[in-house]
């Protein structure tokens, strides 16, 4: 079963006024929040072996990044118990995660890797949370886990922009980034079609050199 | 428990989660039967991103009724006239174009939805709404690339295109349509206000349309709105039947 997706983020509720006009649309912002330090990584020892723990765990549709690179470990806390006590008083440790899409396959693999990585590391009590809020975004993928995704053979997402470039819209012509080929750098690529092999991939092709390629979709 | 004594955030959460579930189960049906093989892998994607939706949509519902149903229990062991989806989500995929329209129309509703979404006092909600808005706007886009290419394509591809939109647009006006209890969840700064969508929704798709040389269809016959009350068209039933039959012919099964 699926562990209830809790946001973590408050809604600030808009100040009530005599029209209820408080869902209007302002463009606002909604990945306030990114670049959330793991907390429990700092000071304690035991909370720095946690979080390792956690951060070990490989995303199974692309293995060579760990759910830290991704941007989907959010923060590791420790709670109660006691540091050396050999009689069972465990502190608990809450790993929070975050999913890439809403259906991405891939989240109970993750959650139950988490799970098994820090019990590995001495830890029987293991909480693994699942929040939606503040939504996750490729702007939190490390500098390191972009350099891997181009080793594999994946284009890394580029800079985020405000969404897809509506197509029917008049005025200035947005200038989109071209993505450089993985296999042998040409920016001289296409998009084949927006969607790829996981929910978080378009497919793309080289001109340069004739070959397909998976991009990872900046969101 | 039926829909009509469930709390009304309840009730909400479903008719929201009941829309992505029916056309994902749609969209899974174009999967090894698109035009082309990119096709199968787009709409099989969409569909994805609508599951994960309905799921917490769905889990979040059961949670707030408290009676203990699960998301399971809420997609497989209720009936037809215990689902509040709209109605275009459930008409039947037919031509490719037809597909086409709905997710033009749909999409750009939903989206438009869930840009208001993101700021309910609701927490769940709100969490749905931010992941739904990224992933939306690829699903009209994708919609949006499709209608142009066919509209402004061949003789052939333009007629199949307009037939498309045709047939969709009787289930349009459904999406505009509030009651009182998305009216006082609204008030209450909880659901958006679908009603207040429709000049934004009309802005892009005529745009859409005029780029794609395609016209606008007549304001014609328009089946009354039900979805969300459990009244469907005849088509609803049909998918139910096949996306049911596992969980229920054998109860408890898993991988």
């Amino acid at each position: 079963m699926t562990p209830t997706p809790t946001p973590a983020a408050t809604p600030t509720p808009v100040a009530g006024s005599e029209q209820p006009r408080c869902l209007a649309h302002a463009n606002s912002d909604t990945t306030a929040g990114a670049g959330v330090e793991p907390e429990g990584a700092a000071g304690d020892e035991r909370a720095r072996a946690a979080y390792a723990a956690a951060a070990s765990v490989l995303d199974p549709e692309v293995p060579v990044l760990t759910i830290a690179d991704l941007g989907v470990l959010r923060v590791v806390t420790l709670e109660g118990g006691r540091v050396g006590d050999r009689d069972g008083d465990q502190p608990t440790v809450t790993v929070t995660v975050t999913p890439t899409y809403s259906g991405c396959p891939a989240m109970e693999a993750i959650e139950a890797d988490v799970e098994t990585a820090v019990r590995a590391a001495g830890f029987d009590r293991v909480v693994v949370r699942r929040v939606l809020s503040p939504a996750w975004t490729t702007d939190w993928m490390t500098e390191d886990g972009r350099r891997k995704l181009v080793d594999y053979g994946i284009a890394p997402p580029s800079a985020r922009t405000s969404g897809r470039t509506p197509a029917a819209t008049y005025g200035p012509v947005l200038v989109s980034l071209s993505v450089r080929c993985p296999q042998c750098g040409s920016p001289d690529t296409r998009e084949l079609s927006g969607f790829g092999s996981t929910a978080c991939k378009a497919l793309w092709q080289c001109v340069a050199c004739r070959e397909p390629f998976d991009h990872f979709k900046a969101i | 428990m039926t829909a009509t004594t469930m709390p009304a955030v309840a009730t909400y959460a479903l008719r929201l989660g009941d829309d992505s579930l029916v056309l994902a189960q749609r969209l899974g049906g174009w999967i090894a039967d698109a035009p082309q093989l990119e096709e199968d892998v787009a709409l099989g994607n969409i569909a994805l991103d609508l599951m994960g939706q309905a799921r917490t949509l769905l889990t979040y519902a059961g949670q707030v009724e408290g009676a203990g149903r699960t998301e399971d229990d809420l997609a497989f062991l209720r009936d037809e006239r215990d689902f509040l989806n709209l109605h275009i989500v459930e008409r039947p995929n037919e031509d490719f174009a037809v597909t086409i329209a709905r997710q033009l129309f749909f999409s750009t509703w939903q989206l438009a939805m869930h840009q208001r979404l993101v700021e309910s006092v609701d927490e769940t909600l709100a969490g749905v709404a931010g992941k739904a808005v990224k992933e939306v706007d690829y699903h009209r886009d994708h919609a949006t690339q499709w209608v142009l290419r066919l509209g402004d394509g061949t003789e052939e591809s333009h007629r199949r295109m307009q037939a498309g939109l045709e047939r969709m647009w009787p289930y349009v006006a459904e999406m505009f349509v509030v009651d009182d209890l998305e009216l006082a969840l609204a008030s209450d700064c909880v659901a958006a206000d679908v009603s207040t969508l429709r000049p934004e929704w009309d802005a892009y798709v005529d745009s859409v349309l005029a780029e794609a040389t395609l016209a606008r269809p007549d304001d014609g016959w328009t089946p009354p709105a039900g979805g969300r009350r459990g009244l469907h068209t005849e088509a609803l039933g049909y998918l139910l039947a096949e996306m049911q039959h596992l969980h229920r012919s054998h109860p408890g099964a898993t991988w």
